[in-house]
């Protein structure tokens, strides 16, 4: 018999805590109605138990207003859990805008993870305490789900598209990381853990690991390899700003532009085409792996920089947090602003 | 049976001239168009089925005993999991209460001479047959590995697995659930006896018409996905890999849209048993009728429209989560009347404490703890924490075997008079039955806490943390296993060796009871004339009812007289 016997998980992130309130009120409410259900059988199998056999009850039927009094109040509470449960759904659901954008690359079977400086990891997970941490994730291979059961999260990692997931560590400690989506001969041994710290021991850490080159880098480096710059911005649509825009497309709708929408964008081009463009750029499927294809992503987000003008604010509209290794903002190689077809960047205020 | 107090003991020969004795050779059964015989057909193909699933489960319990993985390989305990799964689910559950139980009372109990389309009703059992022979032969050759849910793409392109001839097994399998339920939706418009008007119709009728919708309606679909899954996988048509520009996320809506009615396909007909069984040994008209009734309808109604609470850490939008959430809700209402209903019937009932009376008790508490811990399900931000984990895993067997095999194993035990004619030994009905309740909630119950602490599903080997929880869990599951095998063996023993039964051992009042046990071959000598709804146990006096069943009520002491059934 082992020593780490436990009853409940730790509660480690800023969900956990409105998560087990949520679990207790649905507890007390469950215990609530099992020891009323089975005292009432208790109760009437002892109290009405046959005794002659010729016992013979009376008729009895419901009063209608009886049945419609307790389902009503059944249906109240109903709602309560309903909408509790969806509005901490929601708050999962909107990261924080000044999270840590890490992205997360899932195959059978490991974990494999790039912090914004660009330190990669396997199968672990380091976070500063307190810092809100946002997860871009996606497969390579067959559906995964990213769990840290101490935080009370969960999300399905799909191959061909991304999930998002955010939290905000809020305890010092180690916490297991599951594949929580059956994935193959391996499924169990896909754990992982995450690794939350002190702020210093965290910059410690990050400094402690080689990097090479940040996913900005690369994509910068992608982005140029590939000769995107020779159409966008002239006879495609310009990339400055894009990110978190809403977009609109020939057919007449509007698409939020964020990193599913760039990803398929570069995979699929065809699938939703800027108005005013024709179906010009060709599948860059074959030729970028998933970690490639998210490289030029955490790139093209941050060409939200050439969306002003005013150079005082490029850095503003940087991501939150800058590169330790990264180029500096200036030297990504800004897009000409000349060759925009009019009316295609609606104005943020305009539309919608 | 003279243990069970205020039961009276009747000794009544076997009739001569019942649907067992219409024929001995293997002919007359193989080819029989008999509804009560394809019961039988039914009920051993899925008691053989059964104890398949069962052995599966015991490698993966055993496994678990221990964290690390030691009993048996990763590749060997996730086929272990998939057998489990699919022979359980398609092979057990889906068939089990409406193919056996169904098909025997349906006709009986409405005053029918048998089935509407009884060559139908044998080619559905074929169908069965060819589905978990294809099943079978698939873990023989090496089985398969993608769990029962057999998400894409890794069933479609990665798995190494015998897929296609699982996939093809639970093809055929489905058509044979759509013969059932068309069936039993023609036969109840069109067959029922004079007299027998749908307000009379008895509440396992009403419960197997609703499944039967179901059946009808949600399993094209499954077919419909099994077929999509075999163009990918067989012929490499790319639908759902999303290398090749497919949605691996369609899967799930279509396989959830199959098997989330599928769960009422099982447990509706458990329901219906309850009712039956409550009825009869409260000797009360189960209380609201109507509302009983209509709640199976509203269930079969609602479970179309709640597929996507499978799918809310999926990749699904936000606000289909939130729909989907919502609608999850309106199933409780419906599941919560019957409840009350139940417990509203025993009050002021006259209670007797027969091995059926003890698995419906057992049912409505195992239920109402399946039913509220699915309340945590439905409410987004805990199933986000809870899906995927052990917490799942102890819900769905909550329903489906603490629901589902519960009332099987109670509605057994209450027609296995009526089936053979013969009595079963109480007393150790009764120990069986503690041992499964006891076993069941042993190795279930922990199974939420690991869930809670975050343990997932499917896994070989688990971190220590987990290891006390499991060892319970593998204690309970031996008791259950324990507590399966004893039905088995005295309800054979009592096949050939049980006292004669008569027509109605249970003083019960439906239309069943009035045929002699085991019925004639042709159910009725004379089409028989329906008098008074199945629960008319207020009348359960010198004239009333479908057939008096006490001629003359006897005081304390006094020995009972009843006048024997001679048609109408």
């Amino acid at each position: 018999m082992n020593t780490k016997f436990r009853l409940l998980p730790d509660s480690a992130s800023n969900f956990a805590g409105d998560v087990d309130k949520l679990t207790l009120f649905l507890t007390v409410v469950s215990v609530i109605i099992t020891l009323v259900v089975c005292g009432l059988i208790a109760f009437f199998a002892i109290k009405y138990r046959r005794r002659h056999v010729d016992d013979m009850p009376p008729r009895e039927e419901p009063g209608r207003w009886t049945e419609i009094l307790w389902s009503a109040v059944l249906f109240v509470l109903l709602m309560v859990m309903f909408f509790w449960g969806a509005e901490i759904y929601m708050r999962m659901k909107r990261p924080a805008p000044n999270a840590t954008e890490i992205n997360v690359t899932a195959k059978r079977w490991m974990w494999k993870i790039q912090h914004p400086s660009g330190q990669r990891e396997i199968n672990e997970l380091h976070i500063p305490v307190g810092q809100p941490v946002k997860l871009t994730m996606i497969s390579e291979d067959v559906i995964h789900s990213f769990s840290v059961p101490a935080f009370r999260i969960k999300q399905d990692v799909i191959p061909g598209s991304y999930s998002t997931q955010w939290f905000t560590p809020t305890k010092v400690g180690e916490y297991h990381l599951f594949c929580q989506e059956y994935c193959g001969t391996l499924h169990s041994d896909m754990i992982g853990r995450v690794v939350v710290m002190e702020e210093k021991d965290y910059q410690a850490w990050l400094a402690g690991v080689s990097v090479n080159v940040t996913p900005v880098e690369e994509g910068a480096k992608l982005f140029a390899t590939y000769g995107c710059l020779t159409c966008h911005g002239q006879n495609a649509p310009s990339l400055a700003g894009l990110f978190g825009r809403q977009q609109k497309l020939d057919d007449g709708s509007t698409v939020l532009a964020d990193e599913e929408y760039l990803r398929e964008s570069i995979i699929n081009p065809a699938a939703k085409v800027v108005a005013g463009y024709g179906r010009l750029m060709p599948s860059f499927r074959a030729q970028l792996s998933d970690e490639q294809v998210s490289a030029l992503v955490s790139y093209i987000k941050t060409l939200g920089a050439a969306k002003s003008d005013e150079p005082g604010q490029a850095n503003s509209a940087a991501p939150a947090t800058q590169p330790v290794n990264g180029v500096p903002p200036n030297s990504v190689p800004n897009l000409p602003p000349a060759a925009q077809p009019p009316g295609v960047w609606p104005q943020p205020s305009g539309e919608n | 049976m003279s243990s069970i107090p205020y039961i009276p003991a009747i000794e009544v020969p076997l009739p001569a001239d019942n649907y067992l004795t219409a024929g001995n050779s293997l002919k007359s059964w193989l080819l029989t168009k008999d509804h009560k015989r394809i019961a039988i057909l039914y009920l051993i193909g899925i008691t053989f089925f059964f104890f398949i699933g069962g052995i599966a489960a015991t490698v993966i319990r055993i496994e678990l005993l221990t964290p690390k993985r030691d009993f048996v390989s990763a590749e060997a305990y996730n086929r272990m999991f998939t057998i489990h799964g699919v022979v359980m689910v398609f092979l057990y559950l889906i068939p089990s209460i409406p193919a056996t139980m169904g098909n025997f009372l349906v006709p009986l109990m409405i005053g029918a001479r048998d089935l509407a389309f009884p060559r139908m009703n044998l080619a559905s059992w074929y169908l069965f047959i060819g589905g978990g022979i294809f099943t079978t032969l698939a873990i023989i050759l090496g089985g398969v590995d993608t769990g029962w849910t057999f998400y894409t793409p890794y069933s479609s392109v990665y798995s190494q697995t015998n897929v296609v001839l699982t996939v093809i097994g639970i093809f055929i399998a489905g058509f044979s659930s759509i013969f059932t339920g068309l069936n039993f939706i023609v036969t109840m418009h069109t067959m029922r006896c004079p007299g027998m008007w749908w307000s009379r119709m008895p509440l396992f009728c009403w419960s197997i018409y609703a499944t039967s919708v179901i059946m009808l309606l949600a399993t094209p679909v499954l077919a419909m996905t099994a077929v999509l899954l075999l163009i990918e996988r067989a012929f490499n048509v790319p639908i759902f890999d999303p290398a090749r520009g497919g949605d691996p996320v369609l899967f799930q809506h279509l396989f959830w849209f199959y098997s989330h009615p599928a769960v009422y396909i099982m447990v509706l007909p458990g329901m219906g048993v309850i009712s039956e069984l409550v009825a009869c040994f409260a000797r009360k008209r189960i209380y609201g009728y109507g509302l009983v009734a209509a709640s199976s309808i509203a269930i079969a109604a609602i479970s179309f429209l709640v597929w996507g609470h499978h799918m809310f850490v999926s990749g699904m939008s936000t606000y289909g989560g939130l729909i989907f959430s919502f609608l999850s809700f309106f199933v409780a209402v419906p599941s919560a009347i019957k409840v009350v209903n139940w417990i509203a019937t025993l009050h002021k009932g006259s209670i007797v404490f027969t091995t059926p009376m003890l698995y419906a008790i057992a049912f409505i508490g195992l239920f109402v703890i399946g039913g509220l811990t699915g309340l945590f399900l439905a409410t987004l931000a805990t199933d986000v924490h809870l899906t995927d984990t052990y917490f799942i895993v102890a819900h769905f067997h909550y329903i489906m075997v603490g629901g589902t095999v519960t009332a099987f194993m109670g509605g057994i035990h209450f027609w296995f008079p009526k089936m053979f004619g013969r009595r079963y030994p109480e007393w150790a009905g009764r120990i069986a039955a503690g041992f499964i309740f006891f076993g069941f909630n042993l190795t279930f119950f922990p199974q939420f806490l690991l869930g809670y602490l975050g343990m997932p599903r499917r896994y070989a080997g688990y971190p220590e943390e987990f290891q006390v929880l499991n060892i319970l869990s593998t204690a309970g599951a031996s008791i259950l296993a324990i507590g399966y095998l004893m039905p088995l063996v005295y309800l054979l023993w009592s096949m050939k060796y049980g006292k004669p039964a008569g027509p109605n051992p249970w003083l019960a009042m439906g239309m069943e009871w009035t045929v002699s046990s085991p019925p004639p071959a042709h159910n009725f000598h004379k089409v028989p004339v329906c008098r008074e709804e199945a629960y008319a146990y207020f009348d359960m006096t010198p004239q009333g009812g479908n057939g008096p069943i006490l001629k003359k009520l006897p005081g304390p002491g006094q020995k009972l007289e009843r006048t024997e059934w001679s048609g109408t």
